[in-house]
């Protein structure tokens, strides 16, 4: 028992759990998953669903996060990725025809790795401070979006395209696919290769990792590049779920909730040590609770106050701090020893 | 009869996790003392300083300060009860000024605004209690490190001061530095304060101290009167009967036959390096003896890829090479280690197998992981040959004591089976034993053909494990002389330069 509550994600899995319990509580129908079709349809599947887009982002955010940086502009290059496949796929002779859209679909992931990689030249190699780095382009992007549409949010008709984002594929929805071979691919490039221990070793300690003849550069560049390349897959997700590229609505405030959803899962924002497992978990939280505001008829006026209060109760709950100063109080009314604070803290981290 | 102490311990246990690190220990400061705290790395050291200066809780016993009771809570508590410390690595903020740094978190104010003009006069006379001038607007980070420690020292003697910790305060100052240091140090002994100062280095602490309790295991072995204390003694205290006879086994040099040097430099020019001409040979240590500021660290650095050479020519095996980063240097076996353990060396939050084999794992590169049981078995091996204790490969590196942290830092560095090894400081701040060991470890690798280069501050050291001994002035390498030829004195006066340019 003590082992799984010192777990480090014993926390993010507990918030998660009981936003869902809570949604159960009132409505019951929100756990219920009905087969239809031969598809599967509820509400636990839609959060599953919508949750890609932000998961891809995310996963990003996280390997980012670990070299001590941040990326703030996953959502403009959400809205690019958008923007370059739709124009494409407008323009083309034939909307419809699968191999377009796939053409389509590749230029949008390769305009993320672009935009990735002028971000990590930006960090790795003038040496520019990644938010600021990164701020440059969360500004210019959606510029570079409008003048990629044209000034207008461009529509498509295209079933193949629909598809990604709303298609069912031996009764699950498409794009849980997606998200879950991104989980699945991030997961194993780190660990079965040494990518992710180098990534935490630059992340803790940068000049002893340089001294160590860790390729420091080319580690922090590869993040952002893996951070472009699935902000743009979002972007193409975003897109195919309104069948429109629209330049300023396109992954807004993404970054943040990606920032969010990281922190969430435990790993620090100063770097260094950092859980895929932690960020899907925080991704699933952030969705859930804004499927839960919908559930419960929040109005919209009230909404962002309803999610922000919810926020920090399950930050506070995450908190060390705050389980400290529990078990101090708790073990003072006891009449115990009180455990030292110092060290009880130091094993958690370290566990 | 004995003045009432200061501060004083009695079966003081502190406990970190399950491990019992302090143990019923009896502890005293008498005012205008200055007292030291002796034993190795692990011993207990930095844990009984923490628990006085509240940044540990007691599991047991009983503090008093002037004969009463007292609990510190954190470090704060027991800076408004006059009891400050000044740690090794010094915790101020160097892009403020001196006076700002001085003054940190009591600033006098005014209309709720800074006082500016009354901060810098507060802080000038915390200097001149010290005899210190020195210009309180300048900004802290432009300072050298012995005049920013001096400025911590003012910051706690700028409160009600009664007791002073010192946390290995010498380990990053010269001579000159050290002496103006100990003045300091006097003066607040002077004025009835309690100086509690812990180092490492045997002769300071004979130079300044009254008094040394010596801890062995997270026990209390002694408390002595150092002028009554022989060193043999102090020693034979702090690491029990474990090690004394291997730490007097002289030091054997074979005289092999002479090889070309697998590393070479010809007039080499990089920042502090002013065309030095050094020569690694395999099978051989080479003792490099300087100043601090005669370019002992730039010299290293330059040969090894770590910092960019500006002129003259390196050679592997008589092949000119040029290292534009560290990784070519070790492509070609030459390795590095930093005088910087915690900034340049360990990587804290890693552990300790993750530690040894990061060198190796870099090398191979990203694709090629090392499987995690043969990283284990690699770094089981290290931690067996090397005796790095806590044998515990999961623990996080950082966590370990100042020479074990060493260790894994030369197990690092010896997976890569290096052709030469530069050493930077290997021993510095870390106890007797584990010191000895490196040493060992140096002359044993050296027997087996390594080429090494070995840079310490102490000159008994260079001498004991160096086969040559290269003197640096002003970044050129002076003379390079058999160390049999050389004695402690003969090599100080050579250091020094009497006709001296350094001064």
């Amino acid at each position: 028992m003590a082992r799984t509550v010192h777990h480090r994600l014993f926390w993010p899995v507990l918030s998660l759990l009981a936003l869902v319990v809570l949604n159960a509580a009132v409505r019951p129908s929100f756990i219920r998953v009905a087969v239809r079709d031969g598809h599967l349809y509820g509400a636990l599947v839609d959060i599953l669903r919508q949750s890609a887009p932000l998961m891809m982002v995310a996963l990003g955010m996280t390997l980012v996060i670990a070299t001590r940086g941040i990326d703030l502009s996953v959502g403009a290059v959400m809205a690019v990725s958008g923007a370059v496949a739709l124009t494409l796929i407008d323009r083309s002779a034939d909307p419809g025809d699968v191999g377009t859209v796939i053409v389509a679909i590749a230029a949008g992931v390769g305009i993320g790795v672009v935009l990735g990689m002028w971000n990590g030249f930006l960090v790795t190699v003038l040496r520019v401070q990644p938010i600021v780095a990164t701020l440059v382009l969360m500004l210019a992007g959606r510029g570079v979006a409008l003048l990629v549409t044209g000034g207008f949010i461009t529509t498509v008709v295209s079933p193949p395209l629909k598809f990604v984002a709303s298609g069912y594929l031996l009764g699950l929805p498409f794009a849980l696919f997606l998200s879950a071979s991104a989980i699945a691919v991030v997961a194993l490039v780190e660990r079965r290769t040494a990518l992710g221990l180098l990534t935490e070793a630059v992340g803790i300690n940068p000049e002893a990792s340089r001294l160590a003849g860790v390729r420091s550069r080319g580690i922090v560049f590869t993040a952002y590049v893996a951070s472009g390349a699935l902000a743009g897959l979002a972007g193409i997700l975003y897109s195919s779920n309104i069948m429109a590229a629209d330049a300023n609505a396109a992954g807004e405030f993404i970054e943040l909730y990606a920032i969010l959803a990281v922190v969430l899962g435990r790993t620090s924002l100063l770097g260094g040590k950092f859980s895929i497992a932690g960020t899907v978990v925080g991704v699933l939280v952030i969705q859930t609770l804004q499927s839960t505001v919908l559930f419960l008829g929040v109005s919209s006026a009230q909404s962002p106050v309803f999610f922000a209060v919810v926020v920090a109760v399950v930050v506070l709950v995450q908190s060390p701090q705050l389980h400290s100063r529990v078990r101090r109080l708790s073990g003072r009314r006891r009449r115990a020893v009180p455990a030292p604070e110092k060290p009880a803290r130091d094993v958690e981290v370290s566990a | 009869m004995e003045p009432t102490p200061l501060l004083e311990l009695r079966g003081a246990s502190v406990r970190l996790g399950d491990e019992l690190v302090l143990d019923g220990v009896d502890f005293r400061l008498l005012p205008g003392e200055i007292h030291s705290l002796m034993g190795e790395n692990g011993a207990g050291k930095s844990t009984l300083v923490k628990a006085i200066t509240g940044a540990l809780p007691l599991a047991a016993g009983v503090m008093t300060v002037d004969g009463r009771p007292c609990v510190f809570r954190n470090p704060l508590q027991a800076q408004r009860a006059g009891v400050s410390s000044v740690y090794q690595e010094i915790d101020l903020l160097p892009n403020l000024s001196v006076a700002e740094n001085i003054c940190l978190g009591r600033e006098p104010r005014r209309f709720g605004m800074v006082d500016w003009p009354a901060m810098r006069e507060h802080a000038r006379r915390a200097l001149d209690t010290l005899g210190v001038s020195l210009d309180v607007m300048s900004q802290l980070g432009t300072h050298s490190l012995a005049v920013q420690q001096l400025v911590a020292i003012a910051r706690a003697v700028s409160t009600d001061l009664r007791v002073l910790v010192l946390d290995e305060p010498t380990s990053s100052l010269d001579a000159d530095e050290c002496a103006e240091l100990f003045r300091v140090v006097r003066q607040l002994k002077a004025r009835g304060a309690a100086v509690l100062f812990v180092s490492h280095f045997l002769e300071q602490v004979y130079e300044l101290c009254d008094r040394v309790t010596v801890l062995r295991d997270g026990r209390c072995v002694g408390e002595y009167l150092t002028r009554e204390l022989l060193r043999i003694d102090l020693v034979q205290a702090m690491v029990g009967d474990r090690r004394v006879a291997r730490r007097l086994a002289p030091v054997l040099r074979v005289a092999g036959p002479q090889e070309p040097p697998y590393l070479s430099a010809r007039g080499l020019v990089a920042t502090g390096v002013h065309g030095a001409d050094v020569d690694l040979l395999p099978g051989e240590v080479l003792g490099v003896a300087g100043l601090l500021g005669s370019g002992r660290s730039e010299l290293a650095r330059a040969m090894t890829g770590i910092d960019p050479v500006r002129g003259g020519v390196l050679r592997v095996r008589g092949d000119e090479a040029s290292f534009p980063g560290p990784r070519p240097a070790i492509r070609l076996g030459v390795v590095y280690s930093s005088e910087n353990r915690r900034t340049e060396g360990i990587i804290s939050e890693l552990s300790v197998a993750e530690n040894i084999t990061l060198a190796l794992q870099a090398e191979r590169g990203v694709l090629r992981r090392l499987p995690e049981a043969r990283k284990r078995e690699l770094a089981a091996s290290w931690v067996e040959a090397l005796d790095i204790r806590p044998a515990d490969l999961d623990r996080p590196a950082g966590t370990l004591s100042g020479g074990n942290q060493q260790k894994v830092l030369l197990a690092r560095l010896l997976a890569l089976a290096p052709r030469v090894l530069v050493l930077d400081e290997p021993t510095r701040g870390i106890d007797v034993g584990s010191k000895v060991e490196v040493q060992n470890l140096v002359r044993e690798l050296a027997d087996n053909g390594v080429a090494v280069m070995f840079i310490s501050v102490e000159l008994d050291e260079v001498l004991r494990v160096g086969n040559r001994v290269a003197i640096l002035q002003s970044g050129r390498v002076l003379e390079t002389l058999a160390a049999e030829d050389l004695t402690v004195d003969s090599l100080t006066a050579l250091v020094t330069g009497a006709d001296g340019i350094d001064g």
